[in-house]
């Protein structure tokens, strides 16, 4: 009886599951499942069935931090030959060395073309969707990497009335901070990628965006001593950081920052959502500003989707990456998710005071791709790079982990000359 | 006679075939992986195999990280099955004397296991964070702060400090693995302590042999195949833990509480070096065997004999 039950429902699976492919839907794989990046995702759902009502959509959302597990569940479907219809990817080598080279990518080009929507968007960041002239993926937002998030109540009792410019201005706060008995800046790398993402920070910080931008493309040689200035610097950081640091994960370390324990921390401005989300007003109770020696760059995060080959309903997602191209829906997602749209005609008004600022950025300054968030260089050797920083945090040794990085570029054919 | 064995053949040969796929036949494959060059998501998807050799097994151990995860499963292994047993035998022996509210207390000790290891890892993970020391504590520093123990208070699970090859980070995690597997090591010890005959330990009393020597001349020994079958089944735990561990204290400030399961997790699915996350796997598959294979060996050899 069991087995026969068995059976019936093997049969019943494949069934449904050959007439799920025929329906008329669309199957969008993210990794947006919580606060408001899930919000948002239902907003531009019910914006694509304001103009398809007919198409049924799968939310394909698999959780995880930063989208880790979602990006394992994707390959493993991608190499089953069962991809989503479209799907959620960094920018840059995260879509290109691991999708496009192989060639498991549609070309997107046409559709922003068909849209006269190619010099809406920066070209940097239409760059880093692009193999051999062709864009393979459609920016949603942005994200800046490179921004300092301050509690405005500390910053006045020591005396910091005006975001320090240089390097040195920075330390002396978070010194003052530190003799105040607060931690000076806050940081949880529990879970590893967060130290990365200061190094990152002051990689291009000492390098200048040109430089850094020419580390993807072996014009800038890895064996440089701006490259180890960024670790003398992150090591003299590491003197006003919190001692639990590895117990804590990215949003411990900015509440400590909102229960005003810390002066400051360096992360993403998905920080600027989760302290809104604890009650703070951007610009009242806290204050950012770019990190030291990064003013002229914007470190950026962008998730993007793109046509897989194969897509079961290819016209469907056809219609999805033109409705999240346009204007409206960017406008519609980002203020939501509490980023900024990619596109640079976004309407300003809807967008909070700080991503205003980010927004103002985003069109003026360099950009500049991330190594942890996926967009500079492939997996490999960001895993690589963000454990030599990690040991970096616990050993302080410059030179070792210096003779580290050259080698984890040299193992991925980067300049190391 | 031989239809039984028609039949009987029959009646197994869909878990033969599934175990022949699923088990030796991944295994095979993933010992195939670990001699491959799959060391990126697109050599493996363009699926060209080229035999390298032991050269990832080399590479492994020429990695300051995964000799640092083999010394951390060594301890680990080593005071997670001391403490479990030790504590499992005591709470055992306790709860067979049958004192009032004994049957109360075998269920408490038990509830532990019933707790997936991800949630342990959680919670122990809050009693364990440090806090900033030594102006606003957390957890057990907080405790021992209002104790006025503050000379107690340590970084537990963020400390980098080490005896040997020690990372005394490890202890937190240790003190959490044996919280959740003592009570089931006791399960086991009072099944095996209810099994032993009265009439034996009457006999012995009756002879003028102390508690003491009833338990350690008669009891212990008796319980033998308890200890033995208790050492197995925490040894295979724990050479491959990862649960506890990761939601716990990840891998830990300077790898002090990796665990080679991690580093494999890590390579295969975090950076795409599947070539080098199987070589871990593998040599994961012969630790554990290691521990296994004399024991099977061994029952096997007494089923004979009976």
């Amino acid at each position: 009886m069991r087995k026969f039950l068995t059976v019936l429902l093997v049969g019943v699976f494949f069934f449904a599951g050959a007439l799920w492919a025929k329906e008329n839907a669309l199957e969008i794989f993210s990794w947006w499942t919580g606060g408001g990046e899930e919000e948002g995702l239902m907003a531009l759902f019910d914006l694509f069935h304001k103009y398809y009502p007919d198409v049924k959509i799968i939310n394909a959302a698999v959780a995880g931090g930063a989208g880790t597990n979602a990006k394992a569940v994707l390959k493993t479907r991608m190499l089953g030959g069962n991809p989503p219809d479209s799907f959620q990817v960094h920018a840059g080598m995260e879509l290109i060395d691991t999708y496009v080279i192989p060639g498991m990518m549609e070309p997107v080009t046409w559709i922003l073309k068909d849209m006269n929507a190619l010099d809406k968007f920066p070209k940097a960041i239409l760059d880093m969707c692009s193999y051999k002239g062709e864009v393979y993926s459609i920016p949603v937002n942005v994200h800046r990497a490179n921004v300092v998030f301050y509690n405005k109540k500390i910053a006045a009792q020591i005396g910091m009335e005006q975001p320090p410019q240089t390097w040195h201005g920075f330390v002396e706060y978070l010194k003052r901070a530190k003799e105040k008995g607060y931690v000076g800046l806050a940081l949880g790398d529990k879970n590893k990628w967060t130290a990365l993402h200061l190094f990152e920070s002051l990689m291009l910080a000492e390098l200048g965006p040109d430089a850094y931008n020419g580390l993807w493309k072996g014009k800038t040689s890895f064996n440089n001593t701006a490259i180890k200035r960024a670790l003398e610097i992150m090591k003299e950081m590491l003197d006003y950081i919190n001692s639990d640091h590895a117990a804590m994960t990215w949003q411990d370390a900015v509440r400590l920052v909102y229960e005003g324990k810390a002066l400051a921390t360096v992360m993403g401005d998905w920080a600027e959502g989760y302290l809104k989300t604890l009650g703070w007003t951007p610009g009242v109770e806290f204050g950012w500003f770019a990190l030291p020696g990064t003013q002229d760059a914007f470190m950026v995060v962008s998730d993007t989707f793109g046509l897989p080959k194969g897509a079961p309903h290819r016209q469907n997602a056809i219609r999805w990456l033109k409705l999240i191209a346009s204007r409206e829906a960017q406008d519609v997602f980002n203020p939501i998710k509490g980023s900024i749209p990619a596109r640079l005609d976004a309407d300003k008004s809807k967008y909070d005071v700080y991503l205003r600022w980010s927004m103002n950025d985003f069109a003026t300054k360099k950009l500049t791709p991330s190594i942890i968030h996926g967009s500079a260089a492939p997996e490999s050797f960001s895993a690589a790079l963000m454990d030599a920083i990690d040991e970096f945090v616990t050993t302080r040794d410059v030179d070792k982990t210096f003779k580290k990085i050259l080698m984890i570029a040299e193992d991925n054919d980067y300049n190391v000359k | 006679m031989k239809k039984e064995i028609l039949i009987g053949l029959l009646v197994i040969l869909p878990s033969i075939i599934a175990i022949a796929i699923f088990v030796y036949g991944f295994i095979f494959w993933t010992v195939r992986v670990s001699t491959s060059n799959w060391n990126s998501f697109s050599s493996l998807l363009r699926g060209e195999y080229h035999f390298v050799g032991l050269r990832n097994y080399k590479r492994l151990f020429q990695d300051d990280r995964f000799i640092k995860d083999l010394w951390n499963t060594l301890f680990f292994t080593l005071f997670f099955l001391i403490g479990s047993m030790s504590i499992g035998l005591l709470l055992a022996v306790l709860v067979d004397k049958g004192l009032k509210g004994s049957q109360f207390f075998q269920n408490i000790y038990l509830f532990p296991m019933a707790i997936s290891f991800v949630v342990t890892g959680t919670v122990w993970r809050w009693i364990f964070a440090p806090g900033i020391i030594p102006s606003d504590p957390q957890g057990v520093n907080l405790l021992l702060k209002k104790m006025g123990l503050d000379h107690l208070m340590w970084g537990w699970y963020t400390s980098t400090e080490h005896i040997g090859p020690f990372n005394l980070a490890l202890i937190p995690v240790i003190i959490a693995a044996v919280w959740q597997m003592s009570g089931y090591t006791m399960a086991m010890y009072l099944a095996g302590l209810r099994g032993i005959p009265v009439d034996i330990e009457e006999a012995a009393k009756v002879d003028g042999a102390s508690d003491w020597q009833v338990f350690w001349r008669i009891k212990f020994p008796l319980l033998k195949p308890i200890t033995l079958s208790a050492m197995i089944i925490l040894g295979h735990i724990s050479l491959k833990i990862f649960d506890l561990v990761f939601a716990m204290t990840g891998s830990g400030p300077g790898f002090v509480t990796d665990m080679p399961s991690i580093y494999m997790f890590e390579l295969t699915f975090r950076s795409n070096r599947y070539a080098r996350g199987s070589a871990i796997s593998i040599i994961m598959l012969l630790m554990v065997a290691v521990v296994i294979v004399p024991y099977l060996v061994s029952s096997m050899k007494e089923e004979v004999r009976r």
